[in-house]
């Protein structure tokens, strides 16, 4: 956007501005210029090292014949049998190490429903009311106030499910673990409102004046506007909110290693204590031997969880960008 | 009659329907706003006995069961101070080139601008993957290699590295407030500065940074407030539970309140004799990060004001 200013100077002036300056100061700047883009291009450059990096570490699991006598890839996803039946079991400190992914999975996805359930309607609501009804101070006011949820750390989060909210939840529901699912979305909906009321609160903003102008010139009442104009424009976003509020979910650690349990079971009940990837590296990872296989196994999610995120959240924004597009109102 | 009748009836049941939805979308956001202050106010009412000024400046004793928090408040403090030195230059130059060098239409800058928004979106605990498989286990032995002949100075966890991967996790969050206050600053103050002769550089070291300051400022104190709150990302790249003395060296571990209240709350022995401290530690690192934000969002409104009314 700026870049334009710049051309806007006449050419001849900058021709004659550089060629006098060239003398003294001109390979100097030139020298700061590339200094200032070699850095722009580090965030590039990190992205890259992340997928090297970590991939790099998990890359025995595809190739060692070593790692391959405890654990394959397909090792990872089907079950075993145990005493009979099958199973999938996560269990890689035993005599016989197991390392079935889907138990982590499949907590992963439990808690992140839980969250996006309870989060979801109760933050695009918030948006709605932020963007239509609220104005002059009260917007001012209440639209930071809900974004300083972003500014307590996760561990404090995790901490307060822990000591408080798990006891709430136990005696709501009666859950026979006082640690669960249920307590570790709900945990999770803190990290995660937001994330998915800012990004709805854009796209409800994102809607231009004349389709709410028109909605009323045709004798809609404010509701009939909200409801049958505004957010259908701005549905999109809100569902890219609702990606990257689901992206955001999946890679939060510290609220679920405190208040999820930790067992690796797979089951759909929400009142079983559970256990997802993030929480399973942060656990696992600190007690291994490096270069061991169940060292491998970890990054290997870890490299799972990358680029889970990074499909997310680039699906997220290319949703956001269409829409801003289409409605005109590309930044 | 009837359709006058009618008509009121109508008017009434829209009426009805209107103010449902502003109430129900008001209600959400008093449901969101109930839950901040719920969480603070536990944290708040449970932490305040436990704070003084013992707590705040004395080391843990008693197998972290009294005593205070120093250590962990110190290796907070340097943590963030050091990310602060990668992440803040590195962030305002990216920003610079995004807005003031870059074309709209450049595939570097936009493949920059969309590395950004990933960045942002990497889960925490990747980053501390990261940290590990990159700081420590490659470039921290290669240095150990090269300069002290393979012994570990540098090839194990430390402050360095935790430092240098919060810079990394924080970058977006300075690039995206810097860029946004560069974006705001007015045109003409930059015709004004060419008109005049400055080079494009001098624009903007003299002109454009100056005016985008509290910006500038803002993404800074964003980003130790969130460097601040990290866990995932440190716990294995630098961080201990207990150190007997303060770190001194950039190759040192050292202490968080972050990873303080983790250990306290899912590791003590004793829960009921450590719960005092948990609250305290945990109040003293949501005032830290609470108040930093507040100051954000105050220095943000300020500026935004100023830039309103200078124009």
């Amino acid at each position: 956007m700026a870049h334009p200013t710049i051309l806007a100077v006449p050419e001849r002036t900058e021709r004659a501005r550089s060629r006098s300056l060239r003398r003294n100061s001109g390979w100097r700047e030139r020298l700061i210029e590339l200094a200032i883009t070699v850095v722009a291009l580090g965030s590039i450059a990190a992205i890259l090292l992340i997928l090297v990096f970590v991939g790099k570490e998990a890359l025995p699991l595809l190739t060692s014949v070593e790692v391959h006598r405890e654990v394959t890839p397909w090792s990872m996803l089907i079950p075993i049998r145990q005493h009979g039946a099958e199973a999938y079991v996560w269990q890689p400190v035993s005599e016989v190490p197991k390392y079935n992914v889907m138990p982590l999975i499949m907590g992963t996805l439990k808690v992140t429903l839980v969250a996006l359930v309870f989060a979801g309607p109760m933050s695009v609501a918030a948006a709605v009311f932020v963007s239509e009804y609220a104005k002059g101070r009260m917007r001012e006011i209440v639209k930071p106030a809900i974004e300083l949820l972003a500014g307590v750390p996760s561990v404090v989060v995790g901490f307060f499910a822990l000591i408080v909210l798990a006891g709430w939840v136990q005696r709501a529901f009666g859950t026979e673990h006082r640690l669960n699912a249920l307590v570790a979305g709900i945990g999770l909906s803190f990290a995660i409102i937001p994330i998915v009321f800012s990004v709805s609160e854009d796209a409800l903003r994102a809607v231009p004046r004349s389709y709410r102008e028109a909605a009323l010139a045709m004798g809609s009442t404010p509701s009939q506007t909200i409801l049958r104009v505004v957010l259908p424009a701005a549905a999109p976003g809100i569902a890219a909110a609702t990606v990257l509020g689901f992206g955001r979910a999946i890679g939060e650690t510290m609220i679920v290693v405190i208040a999820s349990g930790n067992a690796a079971l797979l089951d759909l009940s929400l009142q079983h204590s559970t256990r997802t990837i993030t929480a399973t590296i942060a656990q696992e990872l600190g007690e291994v031997v490096v270069g061991s296989a169940h060292y491998d196994v970890l990054f290997a999610l870890g490299a799972m969880l990358f680029i889970a995120t990074f499909v997310f959240n680039f699906i997220g924004e290319r949703i956001v960008y269409r829409m801003r597009r289409n409605l005109g109102t590309v930044a | 009659m009837t359709s006058a009748v009618s008509s009121r009836r109508l008017v009434g049941t829209v009426r009805h329907g209107d103010r449902a939805l502003a109430g129900l979308t008001a209600a959400a956001v008093v449901v969101i706003l109930v839950m901040l202050v719920i969480v603070m106010g536990d944290v708040v009412i449970g932490g305040v006995r436990t704070l003084s000024w013992q707590f705040v400046s004395e080391a843990p004793r008693a197998g972290m069961t009294q005593g205070g928090v120093f250590p962990a408040i110190f290796g907070t403090v340097a943590l963030t101070l050091l990310m602060t030195l990668v992440a803040v230059p590195a962030g305002v130059a990216t920003a610079i080139y995004l807005t003031e060098y870059a074309s709209a239409k450049s595939p570097v800058a936009r493949l920059v601008r969309v590395c950004v928004a990933n960045l942002a979106g990497v889960p925490s605990i990747v980053f501390g993957l990261f940290g590990l498989g990159f700081f420590i286990s490659t470039v921290g032995r290669m240095i150990d290699s090269v300069a002290y002949g393979g012994q570990g100075v540098y090839g194990r966890p430390c402050l360095l590295w935790a430092s240098l991967t919060l810079a990394i996790l924080t970058l977006p969050v300075v690039v995206v407030t810097t860029e946004e206050a560069i974006l705001s600053v007015p045109r003409e103050l930059r015709e004004a500065s060419l008109a005049v002769g400055a080079t494009r550089l001098q624009t903007i070291v003299r002109v454009v940074l100056p005016e985008a300051l509290g910006g500038i400022l803002t993404g800074t104190i964003l980003a130790v407030s969130r460097g601040a709150g990290e866990v995932a990302p440190i716990l294995f790249t630098g961080v201990a539970y207990y150190l007997p003395s303060l770190p001194t060296h950039l190759n040192d571990q050292f202490m968080s309140l972050g990873y303080h209240v983790y250990v306290l709350a899912t590791q003590s022995p004793d829960v009921d004799r450590t719960k005092p401290l948990l609250y305290g530690t945990a109040l003293v690192l949501l005032s830290l990060t609470f108040l930093l934000n507040l100051l954000a969002i105050w220095i943000r409104s300020r500026s935004r004001g100023q830039s309103r009314a200078a124009r």
